[in-house]
């Protein structure tokens, strides 16, 4: 919070979702400076106030909507211009699609995919494009655990997820030569609005714990990580489970 | 509709109930239609009985209006969403020298759940009630309205809302007063406290040179008007300790309580003996230590087993208090229930602003009870009953089971309320103590 060292330049695409608030709220007690994405303009305006009285040196918002890959090029080019250098970018708007609406409706398989791979390709390539010319920073985006292997119920999301995977390890590879550090989150059981319709156990966790977990593996410059950690060995069991008997479980 | 969800209980953990929870995320959203079920406003489940419980219908989720607004730290005033804790705002104002100026004894409950119960603490005597420290807030109807309340403007509505329990709408958002403290300590002074005429004027010789008096007892050693209990006093002191650390979790509910008689006499006396070895000496503690001790202990309420616990909070009058609570310790004593600690506290003069306002003049009276079922409850109609012979009244925050009739003797201006109860909202509490007298 003193003027002497300033706050990290901390750019978040689907700042209003309760990950990303997490995560802004952590940066923001060290004074950082924002620029926040998001498609609603009252919530965007909501979470900028909250990040300035918990300590933000500057926040900036644009609202954007993440279908419009034209929006995606836009929203990358202002980040880079209101903050100059940025620390860290974290991509992590998102939707839970409705799958069997999706298996019978175009327009909404269409959606599903514009917002939760289209667009992470989209701002991903092009925040890699920025931050390999600064030789710095990391870029950060929220996968899921979903995305590990296709599921019966979920495999139109966990396909974006996954694709979002790829994309990011192939970002690794290219941005490891120029420093810049590449983090996948890969979230299992987050309590958010996203997952509100779901009844909740002992695996799920609050979306404050995701962020304390998402701030200390972008410190640790970690490549891919799940929240919580635990879910590294419940899908690594999963992925060696052979497909016949995969088909069968009820997931 | 719904399901019986555990974490929608209320803290007593006394019976489940079939309720829907419907989350609120954003403070421009409109409230959940359930009609013709009623819905009403859950915080951080921190009220005892059923004041927060709503059977078939839906509970206003407020636990994602977690939001700072504004916070002006020149003046001491901060804007808040209704969601947020406590422990929050105190983590941002209290290192730059703000506070509450009254705090409950946990500071794990919303600021909407604080409005809505108009709050008190140890401070009461100085300070008055919450809602006495609330500059504005806004109201959302069922209906879509919005108005922003304060004691000047819609001031029929503030009246109505702060400690209002929920039944005027939704509180999204308030501004709060803040007041300056030297530091994050306290100075507490612990004193024997042996009868109720001891507590009377130990009051009487503290409440003017110090901002916190509360005296604890041990309940099961009253006999012909003595007990063992101590007085404890305390004044806000310079310093910045490191927060609490947490002691840890109760993780789930033994099949048993834990808080058994034998236990619970060999921790009361354990705790009056330590009390008695720092008695009159001044001790400098963290802030938190003194005002919220079993914050410490998450999930505490657990420890009382799968039946839960019930509170027993009544105020007497001053006039009435001497006897109203010495007949109150002696029926408790007689029936051998009773638990942990009890709790004296001597209210102030200080007017509450609210129609439904608990706080009076007099002296409160605070104690938990294990749940034995129905023998629970039949004490509690035997101290209900004296409560209203000494012209006293309770709780509802902690309330699980005072009848119409105790309500109507304790509030007699309860009726003003109705004109402002949202028609779509309702709750368990309102409802039972509402049913013979609303016709």
């Amino acid at each position: 919070m003193s003027s002497v060292t300033p706050g990290p330049a901390v750019a978040i695409f689907g700042a209003t979702s309760a990950i990303a608030q997490c995560v802004a709220r952590i940066y923001a007690a060290e004074g950082a400076r924002f620029f926040l994405a998001g498609r609603n303009p009252e919530h965007l305006r909501a979470v900028a106030e909250d990040l300035r009285v918990r300590g933000a040196s500057d926040v900036q918002v644009e609202t954007a909507d993440f279908r419009f890959v034209e929006t995606c090029a836009a929203v990358c080019t202002q980040a880079t211009r209101a903050l100059g250098v940025i620390d860290v970018a974290l991509v992590a708007h998102g939707t839970l699609p409705d799958q069997s609406l999706c298996e019978r409706d175009d327009d909404a398989l269409r959606e599903a995919i514009a917002v939760n791979f289209t667009s992470y390709a989209c701002l991903l390539i092009q925040l890699a494009n920025v931050m390999e010319a600064q030789a710095r920073g990391s870029l950060v985006a929220i996968g899921s655990a979903a995305g590990d292997r296709g599921k019966r119920r979920n495999y139109i999301y966990g396909a974006a997820k996954g694709g979002v995977a790829i994309l990011l390890e192939g970002l690794m590879g290219r941005l490891a030569r120029a420093g810049v550090r590449v983090t996948l989150v890969k979230p299992g059981f987050v309590d958010t609005p996203m997952t509100a319709a779901f009844a909740k156990g002992p695996l799920w966790i609050s979306s404050d714990r995701a962020g304390r977990i998402i701030v200390r593996a972008i410190r640790k410059g970690k490549t891919t990580v799940y929240v919580p950690g635990f879910w590294r060995w419940i899908m690594a069991v999963l992925r060696v489970v052979p497909q016949r008997l995969f088909a069968r479980l009820d997931l | 509709m719904g399901k019986a969800q555990p974490e929608l209980q209320s803290w007593g953990r006394y019976r489940r109930v079939v309720q829907l929870g419907v989350e609120q995320h954003w403070r421009d959203a409109i409230l959940p239609s359930a009609s013709p079920r009623a819905i009403l406003p859950y915080g951080q489940g921190r009220s005892y009985g059923d004041v927060a419980q709503n059977t078939d219908g839906v509970l206003v989720c407020t636990r994602r209006l977690d939001r700072f607004i504004a916070f002006d730290s020149e003046a001491g005033v901060l804007r808040v969403e209704a969601g947020a804790r406590l422990r929050e705002i105190l983590a941002l104002v209290a290192p730059r020298g703000w506070y509450l100026p009254v705090v409950p004894g946990t500071q794990l409950v919303s600021v909407g759940g604080a409005i809505a119960n108009d709050v008190h603490g140890k401070n009461h005597h100085r300070a008055g009630t919450f809602g006495r420290h609330v500059l504005r807030f806004e109201l959302l109807r069922s209906d879509g309205t919005r108005m922003v309340c304060s004691p000047n403007e819609n001031s029929q509505w503030f009246e109505a809302t702060v400690g209002g329990l929920g039944l005027s709408g939704l509180v999204t958002w308030a501004e709060l007063a803040l007041t300056r403290i030297p530091g994050t300590n306290v100075d507490v002074q612990t004193l024997p406290c042996t009868s109720l005429a001891e507590f009377a004027s130990l009051c009487d010789a503290s409440d003017a040179s110090h901002e916190y008096t509360v005296a604890w007892f041990d309940c099961f050693s009253y006999r012909d008007g003595r007990f063992r209990g101590l007085f404890t006093r305390a004044n806000h002191a310079p310093g910045s300790p490191p927060p609490a650390s947490p002691l840890g979790a109760v993780p789930f509910t033994p099949p048993i309580g834990l808080v058994q008689r034998t236990a619970m006499r060999a921790f009361n006396l354990a705790y009056f003996k330590a009390g008695m070895r720092r008695a009159n000496a001044t001790e400098r503690m963290p802030l938190e230590r003194f005002l919220y001790p079993l914050d410490r202990i998450d999930r505490w309420n657990r420890l009382y087993g799968p039946r839960g616990f019930l509170q027993l909070q009544c105020v007497i009058p001053a006039a009435q208090a001497p006897l109203g609570v010495g007949a109150l310790l002696e029926t408790i004593a007689a029936s051998g229930q009773g638990s942990f600690l009890a709790v004296l506290k001597r209210f102030g003069a200080q007017r509450s602003p609210g129609i439904l306002s608990f706080p009076v003049e007099g002296t409160t009276l605070a104690l938990d009870f294990t749940c034995a079922g129905d023998a629970t409850f039949r004490l509690f109609d035997i101290l209900h009953k004296i409560v209203r012979q000494h012209g006293g009244r309770v709780y509802p925050a902690k309330d699980a089971c005072m009848s119409a009739a105790d309500f109507d003797a304790g509030y007699p201006d309860w009726r003003r309320m109705l004109p402002f109860v949202d028609p779509g909202f309702g709750s368990d509490l309102w409802r039972r103590v509402t049913s013979e007298l609303a016709a």
